[in-house]
């Protein structure tokens, strides 16, 4: 299957190779880089290129492309999606997944990639049997092994390949129980120029951070489990047991782990939480452009709407703009025309505007274009579909778990025409 | 230092004993030696290098692997290292270890004599008592790819094949295609041990062996047979890489095996070139439908056979469906493409919302999956279309998502959205990105030339984007419109007169160059303008770009044939510039053309035939998508992604025309299915009670039961539950888990033995219903175990409810078995708890194995049925003639007997719960059928209305008397009904579905065989009579030893009667007659009875004899039900 992985950074530099069968040259990577040359943008670089002898199967995350070589058939979101939990188990394993951190933990990153596959074939993928056979680094743990050479590998052996429940680990201990439930849910929405909604609908996820000792089984029940349309799973869910009374039932990894991620029927009306009010216009023949932005809350159940980022890709023609925020900061590169505008929170009272001038090429035709506008924004203690946690109740263990449950509602790809 | 050297001496003994002995390495090493304690500059050298991993100290050594490693890594070649690493492959630090291994696999293939130094350490790995150090020292072993090992590799794949450690036996699964890539002559034997592995009854294992599988044999489909029904069963608990490994193959597999369920319909698109339904419009698409019905064959209907969909078709999508709820990706396509290729056309539907959840995803799973959808929409629009919006693209997305989605929006274009769609359009059209604007008016071209409603619409829209700013908006639209004019040129002249003045404007070269064809293709549209254009062009020909000038010339030729009178000096003109042009190509056009128009003395014969060659009506071009026809890829797979076939792509094979013997998958019931399903129920307990299986959690454990069970688990602790699994399995200790399973593959094997000697009993006769019967039996222990695994859909309640009944396996056993405990203390018979429950558990395992469970019922709800039911009369008439003795008629056919089986748990049935059991009344409307008393029970909130039976599927010659229907089950009532059944003699179940006013439950009933018969009354003589008559072929002895508690004879009547529906024939005969002789000391009872369809005698000996053996005889007419009956006596006495 997997024949091959590179690691190649921003500026097409391959900083890690890894073979799982015999060697494959890195010239491999020569049709890599072609093709990255032909794309416009970073994310334009096909998935899947075909070269004479090999097949080059590639995901960009966190601006580092993982390169798989692939020799002969195989279904091409087996691999893309291996790669990207090897990006997920780097990230969990060294917080970030970059180029530099990379770099520091070669061994370890080493260790697990021979793990994570055999022969080209996914062996242990599950980060708690990872974390098992390899322990990650962590500040303290390094210090140690400096100085008394001691290891990263784990001395006992991972049972956890053995089990049934391989996501978690055995002989869990903690001496405060805790188990915490974020239902996070997304708005991905098109906005029109008129301000009417194009299409809208709400996509979220249940993201848990479970520490409880021994074997605990637990039970989540919503109150309205209705809105959930469409659900995927963590593996470790009961699917019979959701099938027939939309409970979900389950024994949960150690730590940190997508429980549920589901979207909400599209039946629903999607309340949009903010609007947008703008008036973006080019004249023709003047070099100036008008740009005038406000924002406003609607429905957002008196709940405020916190961390508010717009941004917008300017047309190419436009050389610079000269705005005046009314609250919170905004930045214009010049280079890649991208607009950005850090509100903060909206002050119902005083809504959140940014007007000015933009200025264009002198002579050029006036753009006609508009520039559409995205919206990132956050409101807290509050799941836009209403989705509300019923009750959560652990069995085959004796003590009494603390639970926590978090609301928050975002803006997902969130996107107004003008 | 002296250390040092000594070390020295000794590395360069290795490399002699290796023969690798190169002068340069060696120079190396006395390099390093003379260096000693350098090691601190930096970078390390491989001198310094050699001399740490020398060094006595782990840490050093350590230090010295993760630099090497860390060069590997970043593609230094760090081959000349290899003798000093080699040597700590015995080293006692794991991490150092671990990374010479890392080392060795890299560096091995090039260094090949050295690496044979290791091998000695690995085969003493093999050996280890640890699993996964054998498993480990398999790992490296395989992968180290050097030619000269393949026997050793070959031989540890064998033993690690049968190895008692799943773990070991997976990594062996994993070394065969490497051993196969390196020596692909060792196919054969590798396929012996694939097909060793294949059988396989662990989830660990069966990902790993399919996979090597595909690699090595994939065309060996025949060794998929017998583990078919096994790899959907424990499909759901395999890890998902190898769920997406063994659901492409099966899909492959189903393809040669399984009928296409769209068969009609695929005939009769065969009838009239059927992809028009995509791209004519819908008006086309009736008109096709109705040419369709004229068109389509005679013979091809007359083929046409009511389609009967294979149960192991069914049991693989069911089996596949809920892994569309996986979270990976990969699983998710490959359930659904395993149902765009193998479902019925209505089902295929499901697999839509799972696919546009990935549209979430990271940009490269959407890259795949729409490439997927755009293929799929293709085939099957209406399966995407109330998604549609999830397509509408976003200014963010990278450009080759947008062109994709874009492309999907134009397949599910019809005349209902068109208008939403053209909207979306124009929006797009103002985008940014270039790219995806042209691509846009592609799209809008290809929805005008699909619905003809709109063409007119998107001409005028492509029109108005001629005079875009945008060049290459106004050159794609003009290229667009050439394309829809050519549809019917002769209703848009002043569209092309209006281009005509675009050549003014436009500089992209294509798009002059379809100006110019387009005017000079319907110049007698334009008479007036066209010379005017072609004067124009000529003064700006020399600085035209080729296609262009290649464009004039056709444009002037064109009009010379038409208007000589006007164009002949300016076609000369341009002729005379073309003639001196630098290209070759425009000077040969010209040389031709002039030679075709402008008739000379030399060449007047082609000359004639001018116009008919410029002039001739040219055809629309078709504007398809790049998608059509993808779907003879496989879907999910690289090829159908690349559109070309990929290496090693195994194709997607056509249907068959007849079904192949689906007999082939049928599995010896004793041999292999009851033994996977203990052992992989093993598996699951073998850590903690506690763990689950994947998602498939029986339904038994849930609600209120589940907190009362898991709490009491939990109070006293493991041991109870361990206890009564344990009966008889492996703990958790592996050399246990190995005895017992060796233990249990000897009574398998006398089973099986027995079995076979059953089968060859039968097999003579009737072959063809013996064989029916027993891939019957086979299939429902199957079935069963198969519960606890898979989850299934409400399709598969019918199964379920069976399975609820007499299945015990899984956790449900437990809560189950604390439901007896209480019930048993209350009956005041107190023996200790746990060996209460283990003998309980071993009856049940033991059950499993066949039809019939004859354990009385132990749920509590027996009772309001049993008061409902009166003891039969044949009971009533036994009590009479049993007087005497030892027999009390209140005990001979105890209420309980009635065994109760569930039909619907309230669970599936969504608070509705149905349990059933067979009265043994006759059923007064019919004496042929067999009464099936029902009881309701609505445990739900809300009342339940109309509850009706639909849809009963039968097999031939079954009938169904269905019961009257209930009009209203009120919340937390209880309702009783009775049906009646033709069973037909036969064990088939009888299918329908269950309806409420808002609900269907699909369900089943499938009676054990002692329920087809109903008792009758003989006499002793009168039964000798007639068994004389049976003899031969329709008689059938068991020897047996009876159970400890059932020697006495009330103990034997009460379950024979129990098992089968007979009366006892009154044997008390000899005493009657002689009363003064005591009662014999080894009785022989009689019971006879008639078989409910045919009224065949069935007669039932059993003779006791010494200490508890005895002899079961059973003659019947019907041999099938006589063999089958022998079963279940026989396991009813041994119990």
């Amino acid at each position: 299957m997997i024949h091959s992985l590179f690691l190649v950074n921003a500026s097409g530099d391959i900083f890690l190779e890894k073979h799982w069968k015999s060697v494959v040259s890195r010239s491999v990577c020569d049709y890599f880089f072609e093709a990255q040359e032909r794309a416009t943008e970073p994310e334009n670089v096909p998935p899947v290129i075909p070269t004479p002898h090999h097949y080059l199967i590639s995901v960009l995350r966190h601006r580092i492309y993982f390169v798989a070589v692939i020799q002969s058939e195989v279904p091409p979101l087996f691999v893309i999606e291996f790669l990207h939990r090897v990006v997920d188990t780097f990230q969990d394993y060294f917080g970030v997944c970059t180029e530099a951190a990379i770099k520091d933990n070669v061994v370890v990153v080493y260790e697990l990639l021979e793990e994570m596959l055999d022969n080209g074939f996914p062996l242990a993928t599950e980060s708690n049997i990872l974390k098992e056979l390899i322990k990650p680094p962590t500040i303290l743990r390094t210090m140690v092994n400096t100085i008394t050479g001691s290891t990263n590998v784990g001395e006992q052996l991972p049972t956890g390949q053995l089990s049934v429940v391989p996501w978690r680990r055995t002989g869990v201990k903690y001496t405060n129980n805790e188990a915490y439930f974020d239902v996070v849910e997304e708005i991905d929405a098109i906005i029109d120029k008129s301000g009417s909604t194009i299409t809208a609908e709400i996509q979220g996820v249940i993201d848990a951070c479970v520490k409880l000792t021994g074997m605990p089984d637990l039970t989540l029940s919503f109150m309205n489990p209705r809105l959930l349309d469409d659900v995927s799973f963590h593996p470790c869910v009961r699917f019979k047991r959701w099938e027939a009374e939309r409970i979900l039932s389950f024994i949960p990894p150690d730590g940190n782990f997508r429980l549920l991620s589901y979207h909400v029927s599209s039946q629903n009306l999607v309340a949009i939480p903010v609007y947008v009010k703008h008036n973006i216009t080019f004249r023709e023949g003047s070099s100036q452009g008008r740009f005038d932005l406000t924002l406003g809350p609607k429905q957002t159940m008196g709940k405020a709407v916190e961390s508010v980022l717009v941004s917008s890709q300017l047309p190419r023609g436009v050389l610079n703009a000269n705005l005046n925020p009314s609250q919170g900061t905004y930045t214009f590169d010049p280079v890649t025309k991208m607009l950005s505008w850090d509100v903060g929170k909206i002050n119902p009272q005083k809504l959140p505007s940014l007007k000015g001038t933009m200025s264009l090429q002198a002579g050029a035709s006036k753009p006609d274009e508009n520039p559409s506008i995205n919206i990132q924004f956050k409101i807290q203690q509050m799941a836009i579909s209403g989705l509300k946690v019923n009750r959560l109740d652990m069995y085959g263990e004796k003590y009494k778990p603390f639970k926590g449950i978090k609301y928050m509602t975002k803006a997902g790809k969130f996107q107004v025409r003008t | 230092m002296s250390c040092a050297t000594s070390d020295l001496e000794v590395q360069e003994e290795e490399e002699e004993e290796g023969g690798g002995g190169d002068h340069e390495e060696r120079a190396h090493l006395e390099e390093g030696g003379g260096g000693g304690g350098s090691f601190q500059t930096q970078p390390l050298r491989h001198d310094d290098l050699k001399e740490m991993l020398d060094s006595n100290k782990d840490s050093l050594k350590l230090e010295a692997m993760k630099r090497i490693v860390a060069m590997i890594a970043r593609g230094k070649n760090a081959s000349d290292l290899f003798p000093a690493v080699v040597k700590n492959v015995a080293c006692k630090n794991i991490e150092v270890k671990k990374l010479v291994y890392v080392y060795l696999v890299r560096y091995a293939e090039e260094q090949q004599d050295l690496a044979l130094l290791s091998i000695s350490t690995f085969q003493r790995g093999l050996k280890d008592p640890n699993q996964l150090i054998r498993a480990s020292a398999l790992r490296v072993l395989s992968s180290i790819r050097v030619t000269i090992i393949v026997p050793i590799m070959m031989l540890a794949i064998k033993e690690a094949a049968s190895d008692m450690s799943p773990y070991v036996r997976k990594t062996a699964a994993h070394a065969i295609p490497k051993l196969y890539s390196l020596d692909p002559e060792q196919k054969d034997q590798l396929i012996e041990v694939i097909e060793k592995l294949l059988a396989d009854k662990t989830t660990l294992v069966a990902g790993s062996v399919v996979m090597a599988f595909e690699e090595v044999c994939p065309e060996r489909i025949d060794l998929i047979h017998k583990n078919y029904r096994k790899l959907c069963n424990l499909l759901i608990d395999v890890e998902e890489w190898g769920q997406v490994v063994i659901i492409n193959m099966l899909t492959r597999y189903a393809r040669t095996q399984f009928l296409n369920p769209n068969i009609n319909e695929s005939l009769l698109e065969e009838g009239s070139g059927g992809d028009k339904t995509f791209y004519g419009s819908d008006e086309d698409e009736d008109e096709d439908e109705e040419e369709k019905e004229k068109n389509a064959e005679a013979p091809a209907m007359a083929k046409r056979k009511p389609y009967v969909m294979d149960p192991d078709h069914r049991l693989l999508l069911r089996n596949t469906k809920p892994l569309l709820q996986s979270r990976n990706a990969a699983v998710v396509m490959a359930v659904a493409q395993l149902y765009f290729h193998l479902a019925p056309k209505a089902e295929v539907g499901v697999i839509a919302k799972a696919l546009v959840r990935l549209l979430r995803s990271h940009s490269e799973v959407q890259y795949v999956v729409l490439q997927n959808v755009a293929t799929m929409t293709i085939k099957r629009r209406g399966m995407f279309e109330p998604y549609l919006k999830s397509f509408y693209i976003r200014s963010t997305d990278p450009t080759q998502i947008k062109v994709l989605k874009l492309e999907v929006l134009t397949n599910l274009a019809n005349e209902t959205n068109i208008s939403t769609i053209l909207r979306e359009f124009q929006t797009y059209i103002k985008s940014m990105d270039k790219d995806f604007v042209a691509a846009t008016i592609q799209a809008i071209g290809r929805c005008a030339t699909n619905i003809g409603e709109v063409r007119d619409t998107c001409l005028n829209g492509l029109v108005q984007l001629l005079s875009n700013r945008d060049e290459l908006v106004v050159a794609e639209s003009v290229v667009v419109i050439k394309k829809l004019l050519q549809m019917q040129p002769e209703k848009h002249s002043d569209i092309i007169k209006h281009m005509a003045k675009l050549t003014d404007n436009i500089q992209v070269p294509m798009a002059r160059a379809s100006i110019l064809w387009l005017i000079g293709e319907y110049c007698e549209h334009v008479p007036k303008i066209a010379p005017d254009v072609l004067r124009k062009m000529a003064k700006s020909f020399t600085n035209e770009e080729d296609i262009v000038k290649l464009q004039i010339i056709n444009l002037a030729a064109k009009l010379y044939l038409t208007n000589s009178k006007q164009t002949k000096l300016l076609t000369q003109y341009v002729l005379n510039l073309a003639k001196y042009d630098q290209n070759y190509d425009i000077r040969d056009r010209a040389r031709f053309i002039r030679q075709l128009i402008v008739p000379t003395e030399k060449s007047g014969a082609l000359s004639k035939y001018a116009k008919k060659l410029f002039l001739a009506l040219k055809p629309a071009p078709v504007l398809e998508s790049p998608f059509k026809d993808r779907d003879h890829f496989q879907l999910g797979s690289l090829s159908h992604l690349l559109n070309a076939k990929a290496g090693g792509y195994q194709e997607l094979p056509d249907w068959p025309e007849a079904a192949p013997d689906p007999s082939v998958r049928n599995v010896e019931v004793k041999d292999s299915v009851p033994e996977w399903t203990k052992c992989s129920s093993r598996e699951k307990r073998k850590e903690k009670k506690v763990e689950k299986p994947f998602y498939s959690d029986s339904e038994g454990e849930s609600g209120p039961t589940e907190s009362a069970d898991s709490e009491s688990d939990s109070a006293s602790g493991s041991e109870s539950g361990s206890g009564s699994e344990e009966s008889g399995s492996g703990s958790e200790s592996v050399e246990s888990e190995e005895g017992s399973e060796s233990e249990e593959e000897e009574e398998d094997e006398e089973e099986k033995n027995k079995k076979k000697k059953k089968k060859e009993l039968k097999k003579p006769v009737q072959e063809s219903e013996s064989e029916q019967s027993s891939e019957e039996e086979e299939r429902k222990p199957e079935r069963k175990s198969k519960q606890r695994k898979s989850d299934s859909e409400s399709e598969s309640d019918e199964e379920e409810s069976e399975s609820e009944s007499s299945q015990s396996e899984s956790e449900d056993s437990e809560s189950e078995a604390e439901i007896k405990k209480k019930k048993k203390a209350a009956e005041s018979k107190p023996p200790t708890k746990p060996v209460k429950k283990e003998n309980k558990k071993e009856k049940k395992e033991m059950s499993l194995l066949d039809l019939d469970d004859f354990e009385p019922a132990p749920s509590p709800q027996v009772t309001p049925v049993n008061t409902f039911l009166s003891n039969s009369l044949v009971t009533d008439l036994e009590g009479l003639s049993l007087s005497d003795t030892v027999l009390s008629p209140a005990t001979i056919a105890p209420s309980s007997a009635l065994k109760n089986y569930e039909l619907l748990h309230r669970i599936t049935g969504e608070g509705l719960s149905v349990e059933y059991c067979f009265s043994r009344q006759p059923f007064s409307p019919d004496a042929n059928m067999v009464a099936v008393q029902m009881q309701f029970t609505n445990n739900a909130t809300s009342d339940t209305k109309n509850l009706h039976m639909e849809d009963v599927k039968l097999q031939s010659g079954m009938r169904v008397k269905e019961f009257p229907e209930i009009e209203l089950l009120p919340a937390g009532e209880t309702a009783a009904a009775v049906m009646g059944i033709d069973f037909c003699d036969s064990t088939q179940a009888a299918n329908f579905q269950l309806c409420t006013h808002t609900k269907k439950f699909f369900v089943s009933i499938q009676p054990p065989v002692g329920e087809l018969m109903r008792p009758i009354f003989l006499t002793e003589n009168e039964f000798k009579k007639e068994q004389g008559q049976l003899m031969g072929m329709n008689e059938i002895t068991e020897k047996l030893t009876l159970d400890a508690k059932c020697r006495n004879e009330h103990a034997i009547v009460q379950r024979v009667t129990t098992a089968a529906n007979l009366s006892r024939v009154p044997c008390g005969s000899d005493k009657e007659c002689s009363p003064p002789v005591p009662p014999p000391d080894h009785p022989i009872h009689r019971f006879a009875g008639r078989t409910v369809t045919s009224s065949s005698l069935v007669l039932v000996t059993v003779a006791t004899k010494e200490e508890g053996a005895a002899q079961l005889t059973v003659n019947c007419e019907k041999m099938l039900i006589g063999t089958m009956l022998v079963k279940d006596i026989l396991l009813a006495l041994t119990q």
